[in-house]
C-alpha cells in the first residue's frame, strides 16, 4: 500500500490513499422460498492528491498499475478545485466497537433458517402473503494513509435481516416489510416479524379519510420516508456555505419545537454506520445538530470546513467521488408519549408508515409531498384500517415548529436513522 | 492492465461443469466525472474498474460470485456452482435461446472518456456562467459523467459475446432563493456516448435559470383532482414508472394474483394507447445488441390499442410464463446479477396537437419536466419540475413544482388524449433492487389525463 504514496509523490505535492476491501455473502428468498446465494469480493483504491494547491482524484479497483492511478490523479489536479486543507496528521481516535468475530462464524444454514422462520411467522398471520427475505453478513476493512504520516485502519463486521410481503386482492396491492442491521449477528428474526405482523394487522381493513388539515402521526419508518431528507440537505456544511440552507444563518437560534433534538452519531457501539474516524482520517465525534429546538452545528469535512472557516466534524463520507460531508447516523431524541397515547388523542387522523415519493419536491426548502404507500386511519382514538389514494404534504420547518407529541418508541429505521414516532396537530391530507 | 478478452479465451469450456446453466462476465470500464457546486468546480476525477462475475443455476437455485481480482476464476466458478447447489430445490427453467458468438464488433465511434478533460470543463464552465448571469440565482449545481465499458460474456450454451458501450449524462440545476425560500429547476439529459448531444444548451440553461427565479413568486397549487396535461418528458417518466415497472415479469411470474391482473389481452386503456419497450432502437441510452444473458434485443409492444399484449422477460421469467424471451435481463455492472429491466420505453404518438389538447380545459394543470418518480406497482407518484395552471383553454400562471399521484390502472384508463409530438427523454436513470442508475430512456408525446390527483396545500 505504501507504494501508492511513493508513486503519488513523484507526480504531486501531497497524497492520500483510501483503500476499502469487503466481502459480503447475502442469501435471498423470493416468493417464500430460497432463491439466491451470493458472494461479493471487492477492493477499491481512491487516490487524492494535492498538486500546485489543487485537488486531483482517481480511483481504481486493482493495485496492478499504481503508476497509471497516480498519473490519472495528477491529470485531474490540473483542473481541480483549490485545496483548502492539509491531509490530517496522526491523531488519537475514539474507541468504537464495530467488530464481532462471531459474524463470520454464522453458518449459511442458520441464515437460511432465519429467513424460513421470518416467512413462516408472517404466513401464519396471513397465509396468502407472498414473502421475500434477505439475510446478509459481511466484513469491510478501511485503510487510510497519507503523506503526513497518517496510517490508520479499521475492520467492521455487519449483519442484516430484511423481510417483506405482498398481498394482492383484485388490483389492490398491500406491501409490508422492515429491516434490521447490526455489527453483531442477529440470530432472532421474530422481533422483525412482529413489526411486520403489526403492519398486516393494522392494514387488515380499508378505510377512507377526509381531505383537509388533519392530525398526522409519523411512526419511525414514516419519519424516515418523509421528513429526514430535508435535514440531510440543510445540515450539510456545503449547503450552508452556499447560502442554500434554510437554517444556515440561524446557528444558536430556536428554529424547532423545544421538544425536538437531533444528533449525528458515528460512535454508537456495534452500529454498521459507526467508525473510529471518517473517510479522510479525522476522528469521529457525536455532533449535536439541534438541541431542544436550537440549531447547534452543521456537518463538515476538511475541504468544506476550510472554505467556511470552520473545523471538520469528522463527517467526510465517500460515495463515488471525492469525500463530502454526510451524516453517519441521525438520532432524534425520544420523548415521553407512548404511541398508544398519541393515537388515543386523535378524533380523525392518519398514521404514516411509508410515504412514497416524498423526496421529489423542494427538499432544500423543507417541502415533502408523497403518496401514502402504507398508512392507517385513526378514528376516535383507534386505528381502524389502511388508507389508499391519499397524499400527505407539508414543510418540515412549519411542522416541527409545533409538535403535538414525541414518542417514547425510538427504534432504528434501516441503519441510518434512530427515531421515535412524531405527532403533528395539522398536516395537509388530500384523498380521493 | 489484464486483457479480459485473453482471460476469457483461456477459461475452460463452461459446458464441462455440472450445472444446469453457467455464465461468466468480465468487464473493463473507465469513466470521468466533473461536478460544480456554486461558482466553482467542485470535483473532477477519473475512475477505472475491472472485475467480473460467475452466475450458476442448479435445480432452480442461483449462485452468484462477483470479484475484482482475476486470479483463480476457475475457483470462483466452482464457488458459484456450490452456492447454486446449496439453494437448489425444484428445476431450472430457462427459455431456449440460440448460442451467439459475436466477438468482433467494431470499436465504438465515440469514446467520451478519452476526450481531453479541458474540453469537457470548458463547456461546463460556459453553462455554469450562464446560470450565474441570471439575476436572483443563489447557487448552481452541475454534474457531468461519462463512461465507457467493454464486456466479455460467456455461457454454457457456447455463447461468446464481446460488447462495448458508452454513456454521457449531464444534469444542471439552477437554484434561486429569497427570504429563506428556495426553488430549483433542472435540466437532465444524456446520450449513448455522443458528447455533441450535450453541446449548445446555453439557451435552455438560461431558461431554467430564469424559471427557478420566477418560481419564487409562484403560488402553490391547491391539492385535489385536476385534468392534467403532461409534456413529453414527464409523460415519458409516467409511462416508465406507472406502467413500465408493472411490465417487468420478475414481479409477475411467481405471483398468481399479479398474473391475473396482467393477463395478456386485458384492456388497460382506450384504443388510442400504444406502449413499446425497445432496446433495438438506434442511438438511445437504453439501446444495446445483446442483454446480460446474451439474448438479442427486441422491440416489444406492451400495450397495443389499449390491450396488454406483452411484457419484459429474462430467460427464467419467459420460461416460467411460457412466453418468448425479450432480451430485458440487465445488470448495472459486474457486481450484480442481471434482473428484468426496461430499455427505451415510450408511448407511440397519436394525432392531436397540443393546442387542441388544452382547448377544452376550463381549469387544469400543465405539468412539465422531470424531477423524480417512483412506483409501488399499483400506485405511482412522480413530480414535475415545472407546472402551470390551464385556464379556459390557455396556459396561465406558473405554479410551484407539483407532485402527481394515482392508481396505475385507473390513471391509464383516464388518458383521453395523445399528442402528435413524440420526444425521448435521455436524462437520469432507473433504479431497482439496489442497481441504480441504469441507463434507460423514455418518451411520449403530450398526453392528457382526467381526474389526476395533484398534491398541494
Amino acid at each position: 500500500m505504501e507504494a501508492i504514496l511513493e508513486h503519488a509523490e513523484r507526480v504531486a505535492d501531497s497524497a492520500e490513499a483510501f483503500v476499502v476491501t469487503s466481502e459480503n455473502t447475502p442469501i435471498q428468498f423470493e416468493t417464500n422460498r430460497l432463491k439466491h446465494a451470493q458472494t461479493h469480493q471487492s477492493t477499491s483504491v481512491a487516490l487524492r492528491v494535492i498538486k500546485d494547491g489543487r485537488i486531483g482524484y482517481a480511483t481504481s479497483t486493482g493495485l496492478d498499475d499504481l503508476g497509471a492511478l497516480a498519473r490519472a490523479a495528477a491529470e485531474t489536479a490540473a483542473f481541480g478545485t483549490k485545496a483548502r486543507f492539509e491531509f490530517p496528521s496522526p491523531s488519537s481516535y475514539p474507541a468504537v466497537d464495530i467488530s464481532d468475530p462471531s459474524v463470520s462464524a454464522v453458518p449459511q444454514d442458520k441464515m437460511v433458517k432465519l429467513g424460513e422462520e421470518m416467512i413462516a411467522a408472517l404466513r401464519s398471520h396471513t397465509p396468502e402473503l407472498l414473502c421475500h427475505a434477505g439475510i446478509s453478513k459481511g466484513t469491510t476493512s478501511v485503510r487510510i494513509l497519507n503523506t503526513r504520516g497518517t496510517d490508520v485502519t479499521y475492520t467492521q463486521t455487519h449483519f442484516s435481516l430484511s423481510v417483506s410481503g405482498e398481498l394482492i386482492r383484485g388490483t389492490d396491492m398491500l406491501f409490508v416489510g422492515d429491516m434490521d442491521s447490526s455489527c453483531h449477528p442477529i440470530l432472532d428474526g421474530q422481533k422483525l416479524a412482529a413489526i411486520v405482523k403489526q403492519q398486516l394487522e393494522w392494514a387488515r381493513n380499508l378505510a377512507t379519510i377526509s381531505t383537509g388539515s388533519l392530525p398526522v402521526i409519523f411512526v419511525p419508518s414514516g419519519v424516515g420516508s418523509a421528513l429526514v431528507s430535508p435535514f440531510i440537505a440543510a445540515f450539510n456544511g456545503k449547503t450552508v456555505f452556499e447560502g442554500a440552507s434554510p437554517v444556515g444563518h440561524r446557528l444558536g437560534e430556536k428554529v424547532f419545537d423545544a421538544s425536538f433534538s437531533l444528533y449525528d452519531d458515528p460512535t454508537l457501539p456495534f452500529r454498521p454506520t459507526s467508525r473510529p474516524f471518517d473517510d479522510e482520517g479525522v476522528p469521529s465525534q457525536r455532533t449535536p445538530l439541534v438541541e431542544t429546538g436550537v440549531v447547534r452545528n452543521f456537518l463538515y469535512d476538511l475541504q468544506t470546513a476550510g472554505l467556511a472557516g470552520r473545523t471538520s466534524t469528522g463527517s467526510a463520507a465517500r460515495g463515488r467521488g471525492l469525500p463530502s460531508p454526510s451524516p453517519s447516523a441521525f438520532v432524534i431524541s425520544p420523548g415521553k408519549t407512548t404511541f398508544e397515547d398519541m393515537v388515543a388523542d386523535i378524533k380523525e387522523g392518519l398514521v404514516v408508515e411509508e410515504l412514497m415519493g416524498a423526496e421529489q419536491g423542494n427538499v432544500l426548502g423543507g417541502d415533502f409531498s408523497g403518496n401514502v404507500l402504507l398508512g392507517y386511519k385513526v378514528e376516535n382514538g383507534k386505528i381502524v384500517g389502511r388508507v389508499k389514494n391519499t397524499m400527505v404534504s407539508g414543510n418540515i420547518y412549519q411542522l416541527l415548529n409545533k409538535v403535538a407529541a414525541i414518542g417514547s418508541d425510538s427504534r432504528w429505521v434501516g441503519s441510518f436513522l434512530n427515531t421515535p414516532s412524531l405527532s403533528f396537530p395539522s398536516v395537509s391530507v388530500a384523498s380521493k | 492492465m489484464k486483457d479480459i478478452t485473453a482471460i476469457a479465451r483461456d477459461l475452460p469450456s463452461l459446458k464441462e461443469y455440472s450445472a444446469d446453466y453457467l455464465e461468466v462476465r468480465l468487464e473493463d470500464s473507465e469513466s470521468s466525472h466533473v461536478t460544480y457546486r456554486g461558482r466553482e468546480l467542485e470535483s473532477i476525477d477519473r475512475a477505472s474498474s475491472s472485475g467480473g462475475n460467475v452466475r450458476a443455476a442448479v435445480k432452480g437455485g442461483w449462485g452468484f460470485v462477483s470479484f475484482n481480482s482475476f486470479e483463480q476464476i476457475t475457483d470462483r466458478i466452482e464457488q458459484a456452482i456450490t452456492q447454486a447447489r446449496y439453494v437448489s430445490g425444484e428445476k431450472t427453467d430457462l427459455a431456449e435461446v440460440q448460442p451467439i458468438v459475436d466477438v468482433s464488433s467494431p470499436p465504438l465511434a465515440q469514446n467520451p472518456v478519452a476526450m481531453a478533460l479541458a474540453e469537457k470543463k470548458s463547456l461546463l464552465d460556459e453553462y455554469n456562467e450562464v446560470i450565474w448571469r441570471t439575476h436572483g440565482i443563489q447557487t448552481s449545481s452541475i454534474g457531468y459523467g461519462d463512461a465507457h465499458k467493454k464486456v466479455v460474456f460467456l455461457n454454457s450454451l457456447g455463447s461468446h459475446i464481446v460488447q462495448e458501450r458508452a454513456d454521457v449524462t449531464l444534469r444542471a440545476n439552477a437554484i434561486a432563493a429569497r427570504n429563506g425560500d428556495v426553488q430549483q429547476v433542472g435540466l437532465s439529459l444524456g446520450s449513448l456516448g455522443d458528447f455533441s448531444k450535450i453541446r449548445g444548451l446555453h439557451k435552455q440553461i438560461e431558461e431554467i435559470s430564469q424559471k427557478s427565479v420566477n418560481m419564487l413568486s409562484a403560488p402553490h397549487v391547491k391539492g385535489g383532482e385536476y385534468t392534467v396535461v403532461l409534456d413529453p418528458i414527464l409523460a415519458g417518466v409516467f409511462v416508465h414508472e406507472a406502467f413500465g415497472h408493472l411490465s417487468e415479469s420478475d414481479f409477475v411470474y411467481e405471483n398468481d394474483r399479479m398474473r391475473e391482473i396482467m393477463t395478456l389481452g386485458k384492456e388497460f386503456s382506450g384504443h388510442h394507447l400504444n406502449i413499446i419497450d425497445s432496446a433495438a432502437e438506434p442511438d438511445l441510452r437504453g439501446s444495446f445488441k445483446y442483454d446480460e444473458e446474451g439474448v438479442p434485443s427486441t422491440r416489444t409492444y406492451l400495450i397495443r390499442e389499449g390491450k396488454l399484449v406483452g411484457r419484459l422477460h429474462s430467460r427464467e421469467t419467459a420460461a416460467k410464463m411460457g412466453e418468448r424471451p425479450t432480451g430485458n435481463a440487465r445488470a448495472i455492472n459486474y457486481r450484480h446479477p442481471p434482473i428484468v429491466r426496461m430499455t427505451n420505453t415510450f408511448i407511440q404518438p397519436g394525432s392531436m396537437s397540443f393546442d387542441d389538447m388544452i382547448a377544452d380545459i376550463k381549469e387544469g394543470v400543465y405539468a412539465r419536466n422531470w424531477h423524480g418518480g417512483t412506483t409501488s406497482m399499483e400506485m405511482f407518484t412522480f413530480s414535475a419540475g415545472e407546472a402551470y395552471m390551464i385556464r379556459n383553454g390557455k396556459i396561465a400562471e406558473p405554479l410551484r413544482p407539483v407532485v402527481l399521484t394515482g392508481n396505475v390502472f385507473s390513471t391509464l384508463k383516464n388518458i383521453d388524449a395523445i399528442g402528435n409530438d413524440l420526444d425521448m427523454n435521455q436524462g437520469g436513470g432507473c433504479g431497482k433492487a439496489g442497481q441504480s442508475p441504469l441507463p434507460v430512456s423514455n418518451g411520449s408525446p403530450h398526453i392528457r389525463i382526467q381526474h389526476c390527483l395533484v398534491g398541494g396545500r
